[in-house]
């Protein structure tokens, strides 16, 4: 794909060998090209940047396997809320993506599957219309093809610019997941920071097997309003990965650079013979 | 009535709140506790009862009505264990191929941390996910508020109904006005409210609710006969349908939200 492509000529011209990033964490810098080398994980501290959704594509497909579906939808500002418009072309044109989710076919290690991409780079990845409507596409396109799903999430919550029909996505989506589940057909889910909100209360925790990155942030309500209700310091590790398999929602957490081999690993096993 | 306006009546102490629907549209309602796996959640009361000759599985949200009682249903604001009693109390309705009615009214899912711990958001999605293939029709009525994925979590229905000065919404106006604002003072909330359109008619128009119920709480008693009627016009609709039906109709009920440009 020729994202891949231009992603492959960013990272690997000079300039990416000598422009650095600075981790959020630790202050480290690091090149771009050193930084892509290591899955995005800081090398001094461990610390996971954020990745869009091309980029895990990139990590996760195999070479030139991704190919695009249900692309061409953009959003509207159909409620006219104040500054809406202004923050879709800010994140098109910042993420050059049409909206907060990529979706497609792929494989790894020549297991074939449907995967979507969620991108917290395009305003928190929050859900609308768009995000639901190519979300519940793809799960409708794998349950006719019988293809299992891995869904990677992110967000901030459901996309309140629009209103109550962003709520409505999470129905219509839990829905397709349905339909997807009744056919046998096997969907994973792999958590990534952050995963809040009206994400986390649908699609996010319908999968059979559910996986996250390590220190992913994983919640309903957000940490300042379970705060203020409970009145009492919170623990430091509270909504992360780790706190969620320990209270038993998550299966397994696994580190970025092991994913790819489980993901391959978990669609074999789940192979049925025709 | 502008958005406030509507807000704030639909959160009015006095307004009758779910168990008042219960007793005044199902027969002979036996309350049924507890999710199996945890605990009583009594913001969330289901049970069993008749509505004319149908059997039928009741879910009802419940605010309390007075300081006590508002203690006690922790004002409305379901746990997990409420979406997991409500959840097999559902199943249960499936297996016996009777109707689920819910009465929907919470500020929103509790955000507390002991909900968190027991996996609010999975609770949730389990129940919107299983709402999505049950094999039996559920109507939903919002009788007040219906804030945000903890009122979804009852509504993934059939058809919903809403009263006339209730309100449905993905985020509170207060959130939404602070995270937009900063500040959620009453001109903020205000503003918010109307920006995300959460009124009876803008359900109506958008399509998210099938029908506006007119309120008469001076008459109260009439009002639940009128709900009654409808609610077994509805029951009786779907009783002429197979269980495939049910299901696909509920699916392109869903299927079919959402405002967005095409290439
Ligand atoms: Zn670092």
């Amino acid at each position: 794909m020729s994202f891949i492509n231009d992603f492959l000529e960013k990272v690997s011209t000079p300039s990416a060998k000598v422009q650095h990033v600075t981790c959020k964490k630790c202050n480290h810098e690091e090149t771009k090209y050193n930084l892509y080398k290591n899955n995005y994980i800081c090398p001094n501290c461990g610390y996971y940047y954020r990745l869009g959704a091309r980029s895990r594509l990139e990590l996760l497909c195999d070479k030139n396997s991704f190919h695009e579906l249900h692309n061409g939808l953009t959003s509207k500002d159909f409620l006219e809320f104040p500054g809406y418009q202004e923050k879709l072309d800010k994140a098109m044109s910042t993420t050059r993506e049409e909206d907060a989710v990529v979706c497609g076919i792929a494989s790894v290690a020549g297991n074939e599957f449907a995967v979507f991409v969620m991108d917290s780079k395009f305003i928190m990845a929050s859900m609308g219309s768009v995000v639901g409507e190519k979300i519940t596409r793809l799960f409708e396109y794998a349950t006719e093809h019988k293809l299992p799903v891995i869904g990677f999430t992110a967000s901030g919550g459901a996309r309140m610019q629009e209103g109550v029909l962003s709520l409505m996505q999470m129905a219509k989506v839990s829905g397709a997941v349905k339909n997807h589940s009744n056919a046998g057909l096997l969907y994973i889910t792999v958590l990534t920071d952050p995963t809040t909100g009206g994400v986390t209360a649908s699609f996010a925790m319908q999968g059979d097997i559910i996986l996250s990155e390590p220190n992913a942030l994983v919640g309903f309500a957000g940490r300042r309003v379970v705060e203020q209700t409970t009145k009492s310091k919170l623990p430091d590790n509270f909504q992360s990965a780790e706190f969620l398999l320990e209270h038993g929602f998550v299966d397994a957490i696994v580190p970025r650079a092991e994913l790819r081999d489980t993901l391959a690993e978990l669609l074999t096993i789940h192979k049925r013979s025709v | 009535m502008d958005s406030y306006e509507k807000l704030k009546t639909a959160r009015k102490n006095g307004r009758p709140t779910g168990e008042a629907y219960v007793k005044g549209i199902i027969e002979f309602p036996f309350e049924l506790h507890g999710d199996r796996r945890f605990g009583d959640d009594l913001a969330i009361m289901g049970g069993v009862g008749f509505i004319d000759k149908h059997p039928v599985t009741f879910l009802a949200m419940e605010k309390g009505t007075d300081l006590p009682s508002r203690l006690a249903r922790n004002f409305g604001c379901p746990k997990p264990e409420g979406y997991r009693k409500a959840l097999r109390l559902m199943k249960q309705a499936e297996k016996f191929h009777r109707p689920v009615i819910c009465f929907v009214d919470t500020l929103g899912a509790y955000p507390g941390a002991d909900a968190e711990e027991r996996g609010q958001g999975q609770a949730i999605a389990e129940s919107i996910m299983e709402m999505m293939g049950l094999r039996t029709p559920v109507i939903s009525i919002v009788i007040g508020e219906g804030g945000s994925g903890g009122a979804l979590a009852l509504a993934s229905a059939n058809k919903v109904f809403i009263l006339e000065n209730a309100v449905y919404s993905v985020i509170s106006p207060e959130g939404c006005a602070s995270i937009l604002w900063k500040e959620s003072t009453p001109e903020n909330v205000a503003k918010a409210a109307d920006c995300l359109h959460i009124t009876a008619q803008d359900m109506k128009s958008l399509g998210v609710a099938e029908k506006v119920i007119r309120e008469d709480f001076d008459h109260f008693d009439k009002m639940c006969a009128g709900i009654k009627l409808r609610l077994l016009d509805t029951i009786e609709e779907f009783a002429a349908m197979s269980e495939e039906e049910i299901v696909e109709q509920r699916y392109q009920r869903f299927r079919k939200f959402g405002v967005f440009d095409e290439k």
